[in-house]
């Protein structure tokens, strides 16, 4: 965002329906050659938002400028953007050389120049020689692949990308996510991608803005949307977290004593979060920031432990957890560490869980 | 056992079919063929030959009868799909829910007349005593009446009327079955309505424009109808022809002969039709 050149800027963008307001006021800076994510759950207007760039709706109010230039009023055929489609809508009456030619044929370019060109691309995104083929024949993977290379051939300033992956297997999405990212690299196109996998925005993107119910909750880098939550709504959405409703006991500076309403104590490091005592709240603890061990000895002082039974083991490889029922009853989430030090924890196993103050988040209760 | 029963059920299924198929339709013209190949040659006396079909080309009425009524059916079929395709994409594209199903309906509800009724429908407007010409008349656009029946152009308004929903069925159903995102993206490429239309949505809605055009030809050219009613006496429509035959001269033989031929005008017609668009019949009635 330091960028003093943007490739994308959206100011105010405000889209209403008949009866609900699905963007709210967003705002935002893509620079050039970054990958921008929108992630959000369904719903949430992040499709609305990616259609307003196309130029498919056109905004209520607020501006969009590409390169600098509004948009607004500028049909999608004129615009500087192209974008790749939920189902990738590659057309099926024409052979892979047509359907990335298509543009270029709208454009008026010479036939010669239109084969040549549409040879190169598919090069660079690793299907060479597939012209002659028909749509059919290629993988899903291939197809994303072509459809890519669809927009690319135009030389857009900005490819938008509609959850292009929703449609794959598991395993093609994980090997989908890194070539995505490599082909921006590659072209040095500003991507602006939206999805609702965090997984698939926490990999790829340069930036993410986190998106709920028509409003930008978060922008940041990928590591700071998910060390830094700035809302409840991010904290809870973007990766696994424990929620526990608290009310906040005690305020000594930034320190703060929560007590959970089945009547655990616990300290939480809040900086910035602007609550007082008696107010409720909202703590989110990630999986990974609980640490166990099977002895109160071992534990650190300055940390909030308590003692548990396993309620269940969840074995899921390299992101296996284990359920913890604390005294209270209230169900933990906690990651094992992969050293195989709890490799034997079994269902009723007494543990104690301890985590850092530092680790967990506050947010005023109330707003999810 | 089991696969006893299947197959008695298969045959069971396929029972009523075939019997369509060989008393209706195969029978049928095997004994029209018999009698079209037999030539009078006395009273009761008949000998094998082709010449009944002899005779429709040696008398250029039957064959020029012949052309025309082939011509004005691909036009009439021409007419149909200009018309009908603005009407089917905007009921498959353009309208959804409640007002698809009404407009959808709306070019339905004619057909729900009986094709006769519709046709005599078209002569109380255009007749010289009819609700056009009286309409012209009173706004003092034309000074006496105007008979706007028994001509080509009627016949054509007739025929095209008659088989639109013919056309309208299929390529609604083809159209339906595009996805939006394919125009969109055709948009989003640079396309204009033109390029996109071109590029898109006429090779998609290819197999409805083949099936829904087979259809209109068919009904056009094998219609006796509308072109009698509305084409009048000297309509010369092919149909009409092979009933003068059958009915007011009683030659069966000639009528049988010229029967045969228009089965194989149209079969041709339609075989031609497919080289040119490309299509494969099974494609375009299996999608339809």
């Amino acid at each position: 965002m330091t960028d003093t050149n943007p490739d994308l800027i959206c100011r105010d963008l405000t889209k209403d329906f008949d009866d609900f307001r699905a963007v709210d006021h967003v705002s935002f800076d893509v620079p050039q050659g970054s990958f921008f994510s929108i992630l959000g759950p369904s719903g949430c207007g992040k499709t609305t938002l990616l259609r307003m760039i196309a130029g498919f709706q056109s905004p209520t109010s607020g501006d969009l400028l590409i390169k600098g230039r509004s948009m607004i009023g500028v049909p999608p055929n004129k615009r500087p953007v192209s974008m790749v489609f939920q189902h990738l809508a590659l057309f099926p009456t024409m052979n892979i050389g047509d359907n990335v030619g298509f543009g270029l044929r709208q454009r008026g370019v010479a036939r010669g120049e239109i084969a040549r060109r549409v040879e190169a691309v598919l090069e660079r995104v690793g299907l060479p020689g597939v012209s002659a083929r028909r749509i059919d024949q290629l993988s899903g993977g291939q197809k994303q692949r072509v459809a890519i290379a669809r927009c690319m051939v135009l030389e857009p300033d900005v490819l938008l990308l509609d959850e292009p992956l929703g449609a794959l297997d598991l395993k093609l999405r994980e090997h989908m996510k890194v070539e995505l990212k490599s082909l921006q690299a590659a072209f040095n196109t500003t991507f602006v991608y939206i999805t609702h996998d965090q997984s698939e925005a926490l990999v790829m993107s340069d930036n993410i803005a986190v998106m709920n119910k028509g409003r930008f909750e978060q922008i940041g880098p990928p590591d700071e949307v998910y060390q830094k939550p700035a809302t409840a709504f991010v904290a809870g959405f973007v990766g696994d977290a424990n929620r526990i409703e608290a009310r906040v006991t005690g305020v000594n500076g930034s320190r703060l004593t929560l007590t959970s309403e089945r009547g655990t104590q616990m300290h939480v490091e809040a900086g910035g979060a602007d609550l007082s005592e008696g107010q409720g709240a909202q703590v989110f603890l990630r999986p990974e920031s609980i640490t166990l061990s099977t002895s109160q000895e071992d534990v650190g002082a300055g940390q909030n432990v308590s003692p548990g039974t396993v309620n269940a083991v969840l074995f899921n490889g390299a992101n296996s957890s284990v359920i913890v029922r604390d005294a209270g009853g209230t169900l933990m989430n906690v990651a094992v560490p992969q050293t195989g030090t709890h490799a034997h924890l079994r269902a009723g196993d007494t543990v104690f869980t301890c985590w850092d103050p530092q680790q967990a988040r506050c947010y005023p209760a109330g707003k999810v | 056992m089991g696969s006893d029963t299947s197959r008695l059920g298969f045959y069971l299924l396929l029972a009523p079919i075939l019997l369509w198929l060989i008393v209706l339709i195969i029978l049928p013209h095997i004994g029209l063929f018999i009698v079209s190949i037999s030539e009078k040659v006395g009273p009761r006396e008949f000998e094998t030959g082709f010449g009944n079909y002899a005779t429709f080309f040696g008398e250029p009425l039957y064959w020029r009868t012949f052309a025309r009524t082939a011509i004005m059916s691909i036009l009439a079929t021409a007419l149909t799909l200009i018309l009908g395709f603005p009407i089917a994409y905007y009921i498959a594209k353009l309208t959804r829910g409640r007002t698809k199903t009404t407009l959808f309906l709306m070019c339905m509800i004619p057909f729900w007349v009986s094709e006769l009724v519709r046709t005599f429908g078209w002569m109380i407007l255009l007749r010289e005593t009819g609700v056009i010409s009286t309409a012209l008349q009173n706004l003092g656009l034309i000074s006496g009446p105007v008979e706007l029946l028994y001509n080509d152009a009627a016949i054509m308004v007739g025929l095209v009327y008659t088989s639109i929903l013919f056309m309208v069925v299929p390529l609604v159903t083809t159209l339906d079955s595009l996805d939006n995102s394919l125009i969109e993206a055709g948009y989003d490429l640079g396309g204009t309505s033109t390029s996109i239309m071109r590029e898109i949505v006429i090779p998609h809605a290819m197999p409805g424009i083949v099936s829904g055009g087979i259809v209109v030809f068919m009904l056009s050219l094998g219609n006796y109808l509308t072109p009698i009613l509305l084409g009048g006496k000297d309509s010369l429509w092919f149909t009409g022809m092979i009933y003068t035959q059958f009915i007011t001269r009683f030659n069966w033989e000639l009528g049988s002969a010229l029967g045969f031929l228009l089965l194989a005008l149209s079969s041709g017609i339609v075989f031609l039709g497919l080289k040119l668009s490309r299509q494969s019949l099974s494609d375009t009635m299996g999608r339809a």
